[in-house]
């Protein structure tokens, strides 16, 4: 269905499913209940569980499927904000253009940064990615906001002013970002008994684009194109001798990167219309690889499943501080309690990163195929089969439809 | 004149740091080709050797005064450091007042058992995994190892001066003939330069006129052979591995008094030393140490008002740009060898 075999399109309707229902899946525990506080149905979060799947998702049509190890991802959603923000201050909050121009900005971006860095692979690839990245958020930060050229507006970040022109804004429409008239802020709450589950319009929207965002992934790793990719990545030195030129597929995968990464940048400022150069930075860029690398390079589902896992990580643990610790421990003993929170407490609140390292560094050495080789371990060990049969299974089942 | 004198000088502390940590990535890179990205952390752990020091030399015990007043009218409380305790006052401030030269003998040691244990405990299992895996665990490990930093010493920069005598200036204008003051420069920071230029030169010595320099880049030439010969090469790249630790970790110490060391120094630095590496070319010790002091003088030639007003923000954005027209120009960068890490 949709030009998807059976299982991608099962697939297509898990990620559907879960997106449609992440207020009720993410809010599993009642409100004021203890446990609440590992609640993430909330609007906030789950945009950015869903805008950072896309980015992942981009990311991954390039590493997963060529190899190339892009350090400079982070511009191209940098580029994506600010095409956003300047659409809002032109033409008014509707988010639409915004969105559009930030998914062409990035892709005329992305397709001048892959012409040049492209002429390298491996670690040159790399390391000029994150040069071109690195400048593009000192030019951001820095040289674009100057009083005669204000681009960027540097440090304070690029935000809408009142004397800002708006040519399409009109009276009735909110003065917040929004989609024909219904603001992204309107968020539908429901009370279920203990529960409340908030219904957020910005939310939906950008999970409607992610799961159109992941219908197009499918159907690019399933094409001939992605083949192409694939072959890229196995042997490139091969590819060349075939008399195949590899580089413009390489490039369409960049730009077709690029444009995810630009677009998850305009919905970012579409949830909240402010763009700052600190998204460009080298450690946005690291975050989008770790996402990747923790979901599963190279599967489909991997990318989302990372994203996610990380951000809920990063709004959760960060919030946990020694008097939840305390009471977390209280059932056990003054002194063992006081030990376990001395142990635990450098893991979470600020310490949160320390987690993460320590958490992508065990991902890294023991699972190198992410939380899908995991899943497909565990898997494993009920139906019996060993990893490489399945591997063999899921190489037969990937074979292109056309 | 002066001025482009001046400019050199000024980016000499900088291109030595960079030549420092990219000598010591060079090794790690050309020895067992690993990429690796904690190298950043490990300055900065050299750094906060420094800091430590100087922290063990400062604490103190308190005696009270009574027959002095503080300003609020309690009796003064008098902190003396258990150094000045023990070794008498003289010799005690004098530690102190060392702490960060003394640092280096100090750091020596845990700079090389840091970078053996790294190298046995992880590194070793990842030689046959693709450049990509090895970039990433030593992502990793370089949050892991900052995040801990973090932890300990808080987020904010840690002043650790240099000796008072190093402190102030040094004023080079009536050595090269022009009107007083107008070429001045930090003491501490030409002891630097001299102090990179001493290990750089070490190091290299070290390779070319001793046997187990000499076995080490005939491993790094050809490790199979080498290794059929009956010798452990692996023992040798692991103390390699050692030795450039503690060549960013010196890096670190040094670095210290120059800017307060806080936890992500090392990666502000690791960004730039890999282009620095890159740009030198990927395996070519010279490469690396001319690439580093190069760039580290582009960059602040790049940062005159006559640069920046001309340009706006070029200081920014030089040593980027210079490595993309290297690397386009020049792929395998000024002084690449034929077959590293092109696969």
């Amino acid at each position: 269905m949709l030009g998807l075999n059976k299982r991608d399109f099962t697939l297509l309707l898990i990620v559907v499913a879960l997106a449609m229902l992440a207020p009720f899946l993410l809010n599993p525990f009642p409100e004021g209940s203890a446990m609440a506080q590992f609640n993430a149905g909330y609007p906030d979060l789950m945009q950015k569980f869903v805008i950072y799947g896309i980015f992942a998702i981009g990311f991954n049509i390039l590493f997963g499927l060529t190899g190339y190890l892009s350090f400079g991802h982070a511009a191209f959603l940098g580029v994506g904000s600010y095409s956003c923000v300047w659409m809002f201050k032109l033409l008014g909050y509707n988010v639409m253009p915004g969105i559009l121009l930030s998914i062409l900005t990035s892709g005329i971006f992305a397709y001048l940064i892959g012409v040049v860095s492209l002429r390298r692979s491996g670690i040159y690839f790399s390391i000029l990615t994150l040069a071109f990245a690195q400048m593009s958020f000192a030019l951001a930060y820095s040289v674009l906001s100057n009083p005669k050229f204000n681009l960027t507006n540097g440090e304070t970040g690029l935000q809408v002013y009142s004397n800002d022109p708006q040519w399409l804004h009109s009276a009735g429409k909110p003065d917040l970002p929004h989609l024909f008239g219904l603001s992204m802020r309107a968020t539908h709450e429901m009370q279920l008994g203990a529960w409340q589950f908030q219904f957020n319009v910005g939310y939906y929207l950008c999970a409607i684009i992610m799961v159109l965002a992941f219908y197009l992934s499918i159907r690019i790793f399933r094409s001939p194109f992605g083949m192409m990719l694939r072959a890229v990545k196995s042997n490139n030195t091969r590819m060349y001798y075939t008399g195949l030129n590899a580089r413009p597929y390489t490039l369409a995968a960049f730009v077709i990167s690029g444009m995810y990464a630009g677009l998850a940048g305009g919905l970012l400022s579409a949830v909240d219309p402010l763009a700052g150069a600190e998204r460009m930075q080298w450690t946005a860029s690291g975050e989008v690889v770790l996402m990747t690398i923790l979901g599963g390079t190279g599967t489909l589902i991997g990318p989302v499943l990372g994203s996610g896992l990380i951000k809920y990580f990063e709004n959760i643990f960060s919030k946990i501080n020694d008097s939840v610790l305390h009471s977390w421990f209280s059932f056990l003993p003054d002194g063992m309690e006081d030990f376990m929170v001395t142990i635990v407490h450098p893991f979470v609140g600020k310490g949160w990163h320390l987690t993460l390292g320590v958490l992508f560094m065990l991902i890294v050495i023991f699972l190198p195929g992410g939380l899908v080789q995991g899943g497909q371990k565990i898997r494993g060990l009920f139906t019996g089969r060993t990893e490489a049969e399945q591997a063999q299974a899921d190489a037969n089942q990937s074979t292109p439809a056309e | 004149m002066d001025a482009i004198i001046l400019q050199i000088l000024n980016g000499l502390d900088k291109g030595s740091a960079y030549a420092l940590i990219a000598l010591g990535l060079t090794l790690i890179f050309g020895t067992l080709g690993v990429v690796n990205f904690a190298h950043g952390a490990i300055f900065m752990l050299g750094a906060f050797c420094a800091v430590t020091l100087s922290k063990i030399f400062s604490i103190s015990y308190q005696t009270i005064d009574e027959t002095q007043t503080d300003f609020l009218g309690n009796p003064l409380k008098i902190e003396t450091p258990y150094v000045e305790h023990w070794f008498g006052p003289e010799m005690g401030s004098a530690l102190i007042d060392w702490s960060v030269p003394l640092a280096i003998l100090f750091s020596i040691p845990i700079m090389i058992s840091i970078g053996v244990i790294m190298e046995r405990g992880l590194i070793k299992h990842f030689y046959k995994r693709p450049h990509a895996d090895q970039i990433l665990v030593t992502f990793g490990l370089a949050i892991v190892l900052q995040e801990v930093i973090k932890y300990y010493f808080g987020a904010n920069p840690i002043p650790t001066p240099a000796p008072d005598v190093f402190r102030g200036s040094f004023d080079f204008s009536p050595m090269l003939g022009f009107e007083a003051n107008s070429v001045i420069y930090p003491i501490w920071r030409l002891i630097y330069f001299a102090f990179s230029a001493l290990i750089i030169g070490a190091v290299f010595a070290f390779l070319q006129f001793t046997t187990f320099g000499m076995v080490v880049r005939a491993g790094m030439a050809d490790r199979e052979t080498v290794g059929l010969l009956g010798i452990n090469i692996d023992r040798k790249f692991t103390i390699m591995f050692g030795i450039a630790a503690a060549v960013a970790g010196l890096a670190g110490v040094m670095y210290a008094p120059i800017n307060a060391p806080n936890y992500h120094m090392g990666m502000d630095f690791l960004v730039l030393s890999f282009v620095v590496v890159v740009v030198g070319g990927m395996g070519s010790l010279p490469g690396a140490v001319a690439a580093g002091f190069l760039l580290g003088i582009l960059e602040s030639f790049a940062s005159t008002t006559w640069a920046t007003t001309t340009i706006p923000g070029i200081n920014q954005i030089i040593i980027y740009l210079v490595a993309i027209i290297i690397l386009l120009t020049r792929p395998r960068g000024l002084m690449g060898k034929k077959g590293v890490m092109e696969d």
